[in-house]
Formats: structure tokens, sequence, C-alpha cells
């Protein structure tokens, strides 16, 4: 597969506020056409390094090169940011109707009049809010604002679209509606896109790479799978979704396979780990099953763990399930199993996961590959 | 009692009578209250913005100045206004001491600092992302700064009736800079003063009360253009 081509690099770039440095990154590069989720807790600098990179920030260090361009030498930031769209999370709208919400990026670049009324009507029909043209602004509801504020951003036809946590403030139905039709347009219209977010699960449905931020740094950059999946340190993994994170150490090689004593119990997971090294065991609640009884032959997988529940928590459509089996162990199970089971916190259950759902993360190499 | 009653009554005589000296006082007034807003306008709002939109060192010495402009006493005005046109003062081979000039250079700077502390407190409300939400979308900084002027637009129209309500009330400014000169730069304010001192109420009744209902109607026709123009 050809490489894709870069559209956005960032070489050192170095953000200080008050003497504390709160953006740091070495090195990045946004694919054209693709989507870069940038995820991590609140104050992790996703919004800092957005505007950096849209040149919104009054003062950094380092280089943002656009198409090869140099911003700053002889390609102004000016120039720059006409090639641009932002959403904040405020759909920050001006005082006026809909429609002339949706033209402010036009007029502001003289387009003629009809070219603007065209291009204007196109996209108040793709975020599904040309009933509401002649509307106040300031008479929308949250989604129906949000929605005006994207077809606004999409109406100057940017080549990249910078998107600051654009659904936070949304209820979950319409955000997930109008999620859908951004990803829609993204992927239409091949814009790239860079979106910070703190939801896990809108990264994973946008994004073609993840960018999980911490402190002001780059921790790790992959796509989805890779993040969600090989997490490369605790934090990220906790941050993903990863429930249980055990550490431990190697005691024995099998074929193919190792074994690892986490709390007296052994844990056999899959990869190269040498014995008496220390790593760290990543299992997702969804790839542990639980059972009643103590019967070996219910599950084809090698770690089989009796323990006792702790608590019940209702998630979403699922509830997560805290286990103690020696070492603390989370699943997720329906509700349809959960009564099935009648589960109850102090019960006894069986719970298995297989060797190769536990993502390892070797502290030695870790240590080499930081340093 | 009979005071006011038979006041009211030559009042409204004198209104509807049309009487050519009340109409010349009334006129004078709002040209004068009028032209002296127009110029705090340009100065206050101009100023204004570029406080509110900019970072300095002394910034808040600036705005706490401006804050207190704003409640400028009109004589400390005048007599200042007085000292500079006086026949020796720095700018007394303007000669304009006792013309509607002068009246309306000192009423334009009691109505400056009321326009520019508005304009600045309406610009500063702004919510702080949309500066770079006008940016992004590709504005340069003088577009910018205008769409911000016409977002604050409802609080400049404030400011506006601010300043005009002022200096059409103010009295002690113009009457030190512009004299009370019968036919030339007297005004309403300045001719109630005088009427009501040398005991004609009917008349000064019927000033205060064209004084009343002039305010009443700039304001009224600010707050229709405040109100209404806004999309359904």
């Amino acid at each position: 597969m050809r490489p894709d081509k870069i559209i956005l690099e960032v070489k050192n770039l170095q953000v200080k506020r008050g003497g504390v440095s709160v953006l740091d990154i070495s090195c990045l590069g946004v694919p054209e056409g693709k989507v870069l989720c940038l995820i991590g807790p609140n104050g992790a600098g996703k919004s800092s390094l957005l505007l950096a990179l849209s040149c919104l920030l009054k003062s950094f260090q380092g280089e943002i090169i656009f198409r090869g361009k140099r911003i700053g030498s002889n390609y102004t930031v000016f120039e720059y940011r006409r090639n641009l769209a932002m959403v904040f999370q405020e759909p920050l709208l001006f005082d006026t109707t809909v429609f002339e919400n949706v033209a402010a990026g036009l007029k502001i670049r003289s387009v003629k009049q009809d070219e603007v009324k065209r291009v204007v009507e196109e996209y108040l029909e793709r975020f599904g809010i040309g009933h509401l043209a002649n509307r106040s602004a300031r008479k929308l509801s949250g989604g129906e604002a949000q929605r005006t504020s994207l077809a606004r951003a999409f109406a100057i036809r940017p080549e990249i679209i910078f998107l600051d946590e654009p659904f936070s403030s949304l209820d979950p139905p319409t955000r997930e509606s109008l999620m859908g039709d951004l990803e829609l347009i993204l992927r239409e219209t091949k814009t790239t896109g860079i979106m910070a977010t703190h939801d896990q699960m809108e990264a994973l449905r946008l994004s073609d790479q993840i960018a999980v931020m911490n402190e002001g740094k780059i921790v790790q950059i992959g796509s989805p799978v890779e993040v969600m999946n090989h997490p490369v340190d605790e934090f990220i993994a906790s941050f993903v979704g990863t429930e249980t994170i055990l550490a431990g150490r190697v005691i024995r090689r099998n074929a193919g396979t190792f074994s690892v004593s986490v709390a007296g119990r052994d844990i056999e997971a899959v990869g190269g780990a040498m014995p008496g090294e220390s790593v760290i065991l990543c299992i997702r609640p969804e790839n542990v099953t639980v059972a009643t009884g103590s019967s070996k032959e219910i599950s084809s997988a090698r770690n089989v763990f009796s323990g006792v529940v702790k608590k019940i928590i209702p998630s979403g459509a699922f509830y997560k399930v805290e286990l103690d089996c020696g070492f603390p162990l989370v699943a997720y199970v329906t509700n349809h199993a959960r009564e099935d089971l009648f589960m109850h916190e102090g019960m006894d259950l069986t719970a298995s996961f297989k060797a190769t759902a536990i993502h390892v993360i070797r502290k030695k190499l870790l240590t080499s590959s930081n340093g | 009692m009979d005071i006011i009653i038979e006041g009211i009554k030559q009042a409204f005589i004198l209104l509807f009578s049309l009487d050519p000296e009340v109409l010349g006082i009334t006129w004078l007034s709002l040209k004068v209250s009028g032209t002296a807003t127009l110029i705090s306008l340009l100065f206050g709002v101009s100023v204004g913005t570029v406080v509110a939109l900019t970072q300095f060192p002394g910034r808040r010495i600036v705005v706490s100045l401006i804050n207190t402009g704003m409640g400028l006493p009109p004589v400390v005005v005048g007599l200042f206004v007085t000292i500079f046109l006086w026949r020796n003062g720095p700018l007394g081979f303007m000669e304009i001491l006792y013309t509607p000039a002068a009246i309306i250079i000192a009423q334009a700077v009691i109505a400056t600092p009321i326009v520019m502390g508005i304009s600045l407190a309406a610009i500063q409300n702004l919510p702080a992302n949309l500066r770079l939400q006008i940016l992004a979308l590709g504005a340069t900084r003088l577009q910018m700064v205008w769409i911000l002027v016409k977002e604050a637009r409802l609080p400049l129209l404030a400011a506006i009736m601010a300043g005009f309500g002022g200096v059409i009330s103010e009295v002690g400014a113009s009457i030190m800079v512009g004299g009370n000169i019968k036919g030339y730069t007297r005004v309403l304010t300045t001719a109630t003063v005088m009427e009501t001192s040398k005991g004609n109420f009917d008349i000064a009744m019927a000033l205060g009360i064209i004084l009343l209902l002039l305010a009443f109607f700039v304001n009224a026709v600010l707050t229709h253009i405040q109100q209404t123009e806004r999309p359904r």
C-alpha cells in the first residue's frame, strides 16, 4: 500500500504557559483525507494542540508545515487559515439567521452572492437544517446549533477541519445522529479531520488514527485497533477502557505462551517474554466470560479462575461485574445473562479468558524504548 | 398647587403654539447633544474595542480610568474646557468659548467615557472563543473587529442611549462653556435653570416637559431598533 500523503506536519512544537510546558510534540504528521482523533483526559493538551495546529495560539515554538510549505516563512498564517475550518464545543453562532451563519465564511472571502446562496443551501441540506434557514440562530436547540456550526465550517470547503469536542454538550441521541452525518460528510468530501474528544467511542467510530495525549505529549499514535488492543502503557490501557490491569512476573516459558504469576495465581499469555521479566497484563472486560459452577469444561480458554462477585454496576447496555479471583478482574455481562445466572454480590463464579485476549506490556521494553 | 396646574397649562400652550424661541432652543439642544454623541461614538467605540481586544501593560489602569470617566462630573468638565478655551488658554486662539461648538466639545468629553466603558464591557462579554472562531473562518483582523462590533450591537445601542441621555440632560458644563446666550447657546437645560431662577415656573415646566419628551422620543427610537431588528 502506498503511504498516505502528509498534508500537515508538525516539528518540535512547544507551548508554554506561565513557564509551564503545556504542549510538547516532537513530531506529528497528518495524512491527507484521513481523520485523526486526539483522545486524552481533560487538560491533556488536546485543545491547545488544535489551536496550535490552526495557528490560533498567540505564541508557540516549532514548525508547522502545510503541504510542504512552512507557515510563517514564505506562507503567511492568514493564507494558511483560509484553508481550514474550526468547530468548537460551543456552536459560537453569530446573532443572525441560520442562513447568514452558514454564509459567514463565504462572505468573508467575498464570494459572489449567487454562489453563496448555492453553497449555503447545499450545506444546509446536507446537515438537515434547510427548514431552519431563516430562523434566528439564538432560537435553535443544542443539536441544531451545532449542525449550523458544522455547516458553516464545511461551507468554506476547507482542506482541514479541526473539531474540538464538537459533541460534548449534546445529549446521546442527538450526538449519535450528528456523528453519523459528520462521518458521511468527512468521507464524501475527503476532508482531512483532526478531532479532539475524551470519548473513546467517538474516536473509534470516526478516526483512521488515534493519538492518545497526556500531559501535553502524544503518548501513543496508531490505528484504533492498535491503540485499543495494544496500549503501550498502563495509562493508555486504563484510558481506552481496559478495566483489568495486572502487574506480574514471568515464571515459565511454554511453547508459544508464557505463565505469569499474579498475586500467587498463574495466568497464561501469548508472547515472547522471558522468565524473571516484569510484565503488565491488560484484559478488556468484553473478553472475559463468566459462568456458574467451577467445572473446567465450560470453557476452552486457558485461563479459568473461580472468584467472588464484589460489585455489579449498570454500565449502559451491559453490567460491569467486578470479581475477586485473588486478583481483581472485571467482566461485562448482558442483562439477560445477569438474570439467567441470578447474579448477586457475594456469589461464587467462574471467570475465563483466552491467553490471546491478554495484551502484554513488557516493562523492560518500555523503559528501553523511552530511554 | 395652583402654580403646578397653571404651569402645566402654560407649558402646553407654549408647546402647541410652536413658540419660535422654544422651538429654536429645542432644535439647538438636539443638534448639540446629537453631534456630541456622534463624536463620542467615534472615539468611544473604537478605543473601547481596542482596549477590549488587546493585552498591554497597564491595561487594568486604563480600564479603571475609563470606568471612572463614566461618572465624570459635568461641572469639572465645564471648568477644564473653559480653561482650555479661555482667551489666554492653550486653545484660546480658536475663539470658540461661548459658542455651540464649545458646548459640543464639553458634552463630547462627558459622553465619550460613557460610550467607551459600555463598548469595552460589551466586546469583552462576547464568548472568548468567538474571536478564534471568526479568525478560523478566514477573517482579516479588520473583518474580525467588524463582526465583533456587529455581535455586540445591542449593548452598543445601549451605549448610545446612555451617552445621549447623559449629555442632553447635563446643565453644568453647557452653562459654563456656552454662557446661556439667548438665541445662540441657550439649550433646554440652561433655559430651564434660568427661567426657574427668574420664577417663570410655567415656561420652566414647558421646557422641562419638552426635555423629557425629547429624551423619551430618542430612546424610544433606539429601543425600537434594538428590540425589533432580531430575526424571528
